[in-house]
C-alpha cells in the first residue's frame, strides 16, 4: 500500500504540473525577458530560449480576424492605385445591400468589420476580394450580368475566396512564420523599434504576396472552390444558382482573347460552366426574375 | 483502504475530471470580430438580441454544429462560431476577465500583430497609396432591416425562411 501512496504521490504533481503547461509556456517567455532585463542571462540566450518557447506554443497558429482584417485594408488600398472606384452612390449602396445580405448566410458570415463592395470604374472584366472582407467588382464584369441573380453570383463567389481563405494562402510560407514569432514576442513584450521595422517588413512582403496572387489569378481549383460556395449561399438566400451560369454565358461572348482580368486570371468561362453543371448537378434554365426585382437591378447597375 | 489512499486517489480524480471547468479552452471562447451578433436562434432566422464587443469572453453552454449558445453578464443567446475562437483572449483593462485571461495564461493577442500601427508604418513608406477609398467603403454598414426590407421587395425568398 506504501508503494501506491508513493505512486500517487507521484502522479499528482504530474498531473497538475501537466495543467499547467501552457502556464508555463507564458511564463517561461515572462521569465526569460525579466531575466534578461536583470543581466541575469545573456540576450542571445535570452533570445535561444524565448525561441524555443515560441516554436512550442500552439496559441498562434494562424492569423486572427483582426489581422486578416489590417491585411486586407492594405491590400485593398493597393488595389485601389490601379482601379480607380466608381463613385455611384446607388450602384455601391445596391452591391452593399445584396453582398452584406448575401455574407450573412455563408460559411463565414462574421469576420472583423464585416463584408464590404465597391464598384471599380473600370472596363476591364474583374473582380478582387480582400482576406479583410473588402470586395471589388468592375463596372466591365457588371456588365455581364442581366439581372440581379448574376450579381448576386458574383459578389457570392468573392464571398467564397473569403470564407475559403484564398488570399491569405497566397502569403509565403516563410513570412507566416516570422510574423508569427514576432507576434509571440509581442504578446508578452512591447516590440523593439527595429522589431517593429522589421514586422512592417513582413507586413509589406505578405500584402504583395496577395496583390500578386490576384492579379496574376487564383488556381483552377481555387476558383472552383469560389464557384461551389457560391451556389451555396445562392440557395441558401433564395437566388437562382443559374444566375452564375447566365453571368458566365455573357461573360463568355464578352471576354476578348488576351485581355487582362478573368480572361488571363480564370477559367474559360464554359469550362466553369461545365464544372458547375457537372459537379454540383446545376442544370441551366433561364433564371426567373420578379418584377420589382429587375427594377431596382436596371436602377442601381443595368446600365452601368 | 486507508483515508490518506482514498484522498489521495479523490485529488487525482479531481484534477484529471474537472480540468474542463476551469478550461479556458474547453468552456470559454473569446468574441473575434469587432461586434459579435448574439440570436435568439441557432440560425440567421433569429433576431439579434445582443451585439458583444471585441475580447468579450462567453461560456459555452450548448454546442450546435457551427452555432454556440453562450452566456456573458446573465444574457443567453447562439452566435455563430466565425465569431468565437478558443486560441485567444483579449484582455481589455477595466474588464472582468482581466483576472481570468491572466490566470488561464491564454497569449492575449488583442491588438497585436498586423494592426493599426503597422499599417501606419507600412503607410509611411507607401504614400501613394489609397486608404482614403478603403474608408469611405468601410462605412457602407447595411442594417438587419435594410437586409430583411431589400429581400422582401425584391421577393427572395429562402427555402429557410425570412433572412437575417
Amino acid at each position: 500500500m506504501k508503494r501506491e501512496i508513493f505512486v500517487l504521490c507521484l502522479l499528482l504533481p504530474a498531473v497538475l504540473l501537466f495543467s499547467g503547461c501552457q502556464a508555463m509556456l507564458t511564463g517561461t517567455v515572462k521569465a526569460t525577458t525579466q531575466a534578461e532585463k536583470a543581466g541575469v542571462i545573456r540576450p542571445s540566450t535570452a533570445q535561444s530560449i524565448t525561441k524555443s518557447t515560441t516554436a512550442v506554443s500552439k496559441s498562434i497558429e494562424e492569423f486572427t480576424p483582426e489581422q486578416e482584417y489590417y491585411i486586407g485594408r492594405s491590400v485593398a488600398a493597393v488595389i485601389l492605385t490601379k482601379y480607380p472606384p466608381f463613385t455611384n452612390q446607388p450602384a455601391n449602396e445596391y452591391l452593399n445591400l445584396l453582398g452584406q445580405t448575401l455574407a450573412q448566410v455563408s460559411d463565414m458570415p462574421e469576420i472583423f468589420r464585416g463584408y464590404r463592395f465597391l464598384v471599380l470604374n473600370s472596363n476591364e472584366i474583374n473582380a478582387f476580394a480582400t482576406p479583410g472582407g473588402h470586395i471589388f467588382i468592375t463596372r466591365g464584369l457588371l456588365r455581364c450580368c442581366r439581372n440581379e441573380d448574376a450579381v448576386a453570383a458574383i459578389l457570392a463567389h468573392e464571398i467564397g475566396h473569403i470564407q475559403l481563405k484564398h488570399g491569405i494562402q497566397a502569403i509565403k510560407k516563410a513570412r507566416v512564420t516570422d510574423a508569427m514569432n514576432t507576434i509571440a514576442t509581442e504578446s508578452v513584450r512591447v516590440l523593439a523599434p527595429n522589431e517593429v521595422d522589421k514586422f512592417t517588413e513582413t507586413f509589406g512582403g505578405a500584402i504583395a504576396d496577395i496583390t500578386n496572387m490576384i492579379h496574376n489569378g487564383y488556381s483552377r481549383s481555387f476558383e472552383y472552390g469560389a464557384d461551389d460556395a457560391a451556389q451555396t449561399i445562392l440557395r441558401r438566400l433564395g437566388y437562382d444558382p443559374n444566375g452564375l451560369v447566365e453571368m458566365l454565358m455573357v461573360m463568355e461572348k464578352n471576354l476578348k482573347p488576351g485581355e487582362a482580368g478573368f480572361a488571363k486570371t480564370h477559367p474559360a468561362p464554359q469550362d466553369r460552366i461545365d464544372e458547375i453543371q457537372r459537379k454540383l448537378g446545376v442544370k441551366y434554365s433561364p433564371v426567373p426574375t420578379p418584377r420589382e426585382r429587375q427594377v431596382r437591378f436596371m436602377k442601381a447597375v443595368g446600365k452601368i | 483502504m486507508s483515508r490518506i489512499r482514498i484522498s489521495l486517489l479523490a485529488a487525482l480524480f479531481l484534477c484529471v475530471f474537472s480540468r474542463p471547468l476551469f478550461s479556458a479552452t474547453n468552456e470559454f471562447l473569446s468574441v473575434q470580430v469587432k461586434q459579435g451578433q448574439m440570436r435568439s436562434t441557432p440560425s440567421f432566422l433569429g433576431s439579434i438580441t445582443a451585439t458583444l464587443a471585441y475580447g468579450d469572453k462567453v461560456e459555452l453552454i450548448e454546442d450546435k454544429g457551427a452555432w454556440k449558445m453562450v452566456a456573458i453578464r446573465k444574457i443567453k443567446g447562439w452566435m455563430h462560431m466565425s465569431a468565437l475562437t478558443t486560441q485567444t483572449i483579449a484582455l481589455q483593462a477595466g474588464k472582468a476577465d482581466v483576472k481570468t485571461g491572466a490566470t488561464s495564461s491564454e497569449l492575449a493577442l488583442a491588438g497585436k500583430g498586423f494592426n493599426a500601427k503597422v499599417e501606419a508604418e507600412f503607410k509611411k513608406k507607401n504614400k501613394n497609396i489609397d486608404y482614403n477609398t478603403v474608408d469611405r467603403m468601410e462605412a457602407l454598414a447595411i442594417k438587419p432591416g435594410q437586409m430583411q426590407a431589400f429581400l422582401k421587395q425584391g421577393q427572395v425568398n429562402s427555402p429557410e425562411g425570412a433572412v437575417p
